[in-house]
């Protein structure tokens, strides 16, 4: 006879209203984990879209994601002629406030050459860049429409396509312009202290780029080659792994300890919780384990009704929990990534915790004196 | 006639130095098979001790007791398994009825039978019958909470009697009862002695029932008082 699930049954509505809220907490716990992931995957997002092996950077910089990097144009071609690159690419990357119909719009914008490395790995709706000037490709989650006329700096832009689930790390949504128009909005917004540079003569300083990214042909070595190009002095080398590395160290790893951090104190008041429901419940049958044991229940009987109820309360509050932040995960304002592994894994957590919960209460009724059925 | 229960100098004390309370000081008692056996004494004289230590769930301090001819404690308990004897051959019945709230009287029955291994049928047609025996049989699908206290009562004795077990301990049955049910609850337990030929004992104040017994002992601080009551009644 299940003594477990008969006593759920006889108070079921307190019960359930346990685990609804045991739900709600490992709900976020679980949203927690997914918000970390989205992190990550946002923020490597943005170095993997040029679909790189080589990044090459102002000289004695992390550029251009962590530091700040500034290298000439011409770069490229130094670069595509290096034994072992199979093409190459300029980049530009910035900040901007976009300004459609009056609704202001961040965006990170990407300048890139079009018919070379670095443009959009995908346009999900209308078209890649296709004219030299005013033509723009952002994401989706920038909420401007195809077709749509946007003001960028002091120049306006036509929307011809779209992309799907593009962010930086921040959170706000990409934007591809050509390379020239991304040039002149940067030498637009980078104020009148780089103008007058330009104005005295540098001219150089126009037409600059924040990194030239390089596609490897088969079999040449990234390492090797980032090598050779930092010996030059004026310009520096990452690896794609290196550039993925450095943003997840840099970028994201305050964002991990503080997400873990939460994460741990969650779990913690998690465990804490399900272990005092646990002990009330067994608390509240003290009589009913005293009567069992006088009427010869062994001690196995008794821990198997703590124990089951105490996995009963966890297996539902985290099923509804994970389905919970399933069905929500779509509407949070930032990416929530749900990986089966970590579901799986704060499952794990959950179920021990419920058994190390339970011993307390097990320890407390196995000292439980018979007699004190007796009552007289 | 066989002793059921079979007490020499068995003795019970709480606690040590200077808040040891002697609870029985050395009692010799033998209750014999089939018998209905009352026991009085006043608040604090050691009745529910006497109870626990032959229902085996306090450790006696001293001397030696044998139930159904088998010696459980001499000095020491001589079997480990005291949870298989109090399930085998002891049924206790409480003053408060102490019926398992979240099952139902059928399973509060069938409970019993299923951790002496019973099968599961085999407990539903036992309960049923007990359940019928004892004129509660139309409850045995409600909750302990839905019956009234006699009802209440007899299905605790028809618990404490799943198992035929030969000896039936009960601390004050008939406290929360008025004389009627009192006196049926006790015509009741003088018939399981006769027909499980068991040994019953029975705690209790209530002087309505004192000439249900085949025999009355009283306790006065922690002693059996030999001369009174002490002998067979009618
Ligand atoms: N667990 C215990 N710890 C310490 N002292 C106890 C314990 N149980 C009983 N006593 C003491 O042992 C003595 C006998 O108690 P017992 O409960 O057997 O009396 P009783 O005859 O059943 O009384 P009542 O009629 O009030 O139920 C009392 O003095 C009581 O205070
Ligand atoms: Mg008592």
């Amino acid at each position: 006879m299940n003594l477990a699930l008969r006593d759920i049954r006889h108070r079921l509505g307190r019960f359930v209203l346990t685990c609804v809220g045991l739900a709600l907490l490992l709900g976020v716990v679980l949203s927690m984990i997914g918000i970390y992931r989205g992190l990550v995957d946002d923020a490597l997002l943005l170095v993997r879209a040029p679909a790189a092996d080589l990044w090459v950077v102002e000289a004695g910089t992390l550029g251009p994601f962590a530091e700040s990097s500034r290298i000439p144009k011409d770069a490229r071609e130094t670069v595509a002629r290096l034994e072992g690159v199979a093409e190459a690419g300029v980049l530009t990357f910035q900040t901007a406030e976009a300004d459609h119909d009056g609704r202001k719009a961040r965006l990170y914008v990407v300048g890139y050459e079009p018919g070379r490395l670095g443009g959009p790995a995908a346009v999900a709706e209308g078209r890649p860049i296709a004219r030299a000037h005013y033509e723009i490709v952002v994401d989706r989650r920038a909420g401007i429409p195809l077709g749509a006329r946007l003001r960028l700096g002091s120049e306006t832009f036509t929307v011809v396509g779209r992309t799907a689930g593009q962010v930086d790390s921040g959170g706000n949504p990409l934007a591809y312009l050509t390379l020239k128009d991304a040039q002149e909005l940067q030498f637009e917004l980078d104020g009148a202290a780089a103008r007058n540079q330009a104005l005295r003569g540098d001219a150089g300083s126009v037409n600059q780029v924040n990194a030239v990214v390089a596609r490897l042909a088969p079999g040449a070595s990234p390492d090797r080659l980032a090598e050779g190009i930092r010996r030059w002095k004026h310009l520096g080398a990452l690896t794609q792994d290196g550039q993925e590395a450095l943003l997840l160290t840099s970028v994201v790893q305050k964002a991990r300890r503080q997400i873990g951090l939460f994460t741990a104190t969650l779990l913690a008041v998690s465990a804490v919780v399900i272990a005092l429901i646990v002990y009330t419940m067994t608390m509240d049958k003290m009589r009913e384990i005293a009567t069992l044991k006088l009427i010869g229940a062994p001690d196995r009987a008794i821990v198997g009704l703590i124990v089951q109820q105490a996995l009963a309360l966890g297996g539902i509050g985290f099923t509804l929990g994970a389905a919970l932040i399933a069905l929500a995960a779509d509407h949070f304002p930032r990416r929530v990534i749900i990986l089966p592994a970590d579901t799986l894994a704060l499952g794990a957590v959950v179920a021990v915790v419920c058994v190390a919960a339970s011993l307390m209460g097990v320890r407390y009724a196995l000292r439980v004196d018979p007699a004190q059925a007796l009552g007289g | 006639m066989e002793a059921l229960v079979e007490l020499r100098g068995l003795a019970k004390h709480y606690g040590d130095g200077a808040t040891r309370v002697d609870a029985l000081r050395g009692l010799d008692l033998d209750i014999h098979a089939g018998r209905v056996v009352g026991l009085l004494g006043p608040s604090g004289s050691g009745k529910s001790t006497l109870l626990n230590l032959i229902g085996a769930i306090v450790e006696p301090s001293a001397g030696w007791m044998r139930l159904d001819g088998e010696v459980v404690y001499d000095g020491g308990w001589r079997r480990t398994d005291l949870r298989r004897l109090r399930l085998e051959k002891i049924g206790f019945i409480f003053q408060f009825h102490n019926l398992i709230p979240f099952l139902s009287v059928s399973e509060n029955i069938e409970v019993v039978l299923d951790l002496a291994g019973r099968g599961r049928a085999d407990a539903r047609a036992r309960a049923r019958e007990l359940l019928d025996y004892l004129e509660v049989g139309e409850h045995a699908g409600r909750r302990p909470s839905q019956l009234s206290g006699g009802q209440a009562q007899r299905v605790a004795i028809a618990r404490a009697l799943a198992n035929r077990p030969r000896i039936i301990l009960a601390d004050e049955p008939t406290a929360a009862l008025d004389s009627q049910r009192a006196g049926i609850v006790m015509d009741l337990l003088r018939k399981v002695a006769a027909e499980q030929r068991a040994a019953v004992i029975v705690v209790t104040h209530d002087e309505k029932i004192f000439d249900r017994f085949d025999e009355m002992h009283v306790l006065r601080d922690g002693s059996l008082d030999g001369g009174a009551a002490g002998e067979a009644m009618p």
